[in-house]
């Protein structure tokens, strides 16, 4: 178990980073704007060292910079780190989205047959 | 309001995915739709390919097999074992793209159809593969689907992941 973690813990890559929910709301956070720790912390119940380790393993899997900005140090996103995880699930979506909007329209197809059916005289 | 909006949610680390869209129309269509190779060859296959089912057993135990045939003829397989097909309610079944180089790659999917109000349907597809590089293996064939759309690239991408699973 000991080795699992420690597994756990030197893995270091985009899905490592967002397979914790917190890491993936403070991304969130950050993605919406750059912010130092304090405020990204504010928005949780865990305390400020916790948030901080989690924004230390999302600059290790490098999705999050830190930049010195005179006295503040702020976390920013680095857009290109985050799209190789949103880009490899959205072309399996756009797969289905696209299959789907087809269906869309056979169902419609097949709804104005059923009503047309009910429209029909019986004998 | 319909949320006509695909959503999947496949986390890291785990062997599965699912796939959620909601469709104006009620379920006993879309389950219809999921089912009869008349209704499915209108929108399950890239435009571009020719598809065929030449099984089509959609009872429990039955065979299910349908092809795709990209213009250069170049033919993809794909088969099923129907475990449940309970309209309008729930299909069970396994599922293998016969392409890899190795056999066994199957995942079980099963796909729910809830009634919502005004003659809704919510689709769930819940899919659970053998391992996790399967299931990423299925989600980047799509990938490479999504950014390039034509066959040839199609044709690359089962050679490009035929050569993954060979590793």
């Amino acid at each position: 178990m000991l080795t699992q973690n420690r597994n756990m813990d030197t893995r270091r890559d985009v899905f490592h980073a967002i397979a914790d929910p917190t890491r993936r709301e403070i991304l969130g956070l950050v993605a919406a704007h750059p912010q130092n720790l304090n405020s990204i912390a504010s928005n949780f119940g865990i305390s400020r060292p916790a948030i901080s380790q989690q924004i230390k393993i999302l600059v290790e899997c490098g999705l999050i910079d830190i930049q010195q900005k005179g006295r503040e140090r702020i976390c920013e996103v680095k857009p290109q780190k985050l799209a190789e995880v949103t880009d490899w699930l959205e072309g399996f979506r756009k797969q289905w989205e696209q299959r789907f909007s087809e269906l869309d329209e056979l169902l419609e197809k097949m709804k104005k047959e059923v009503t047309d059916y009910h429209k029909t005289p019986k004998k | 309001m319909t949320h006509k909006t695909t959503t999947i949610i496949a986390e890291p680390s785990k062997q599965e995915l699912f796939i959620t869209r909601e469709f104006n129309a009620p379920r006993e269509l879309v389950y219809r739709a999921l089912i009869e190779p008349e209704l499915l060859m209108q929108w399950l296959g890239p435009r571009e390919m020719a598809m065929n089912i030449d099984s089509n057993e959609i009872k429990p135990g039955g065979f299910w097999r349908f092809t795709h045939t990209s213009p250069k003829g170049m033919v993809h397989g794909f088969h099923s074992a129907i475990h449940e097909a309970t309209f309008p309610e729930r299909i069970i079944r396994t599922f293998e793209y016969e392409g890899l180089p190795e056999r066994g790659h199957v995942s079980l999917e099963t796909a729910t159809f809830e009634a919502l109000d005004g003659e809704r349907t919510r689709l769930v597809i819940h899919s659970v593969f053998r391992s996790v590089a399967d299931r990423d293996g299925m989600i980047l064939s799509g990938m490479e689907r999504g950014v390039n759309d034509s066959h040839e690239r199609m044709d690359e991408l089962f050679g490009k992941l035929a050569s993954r699973f060979n590793k």
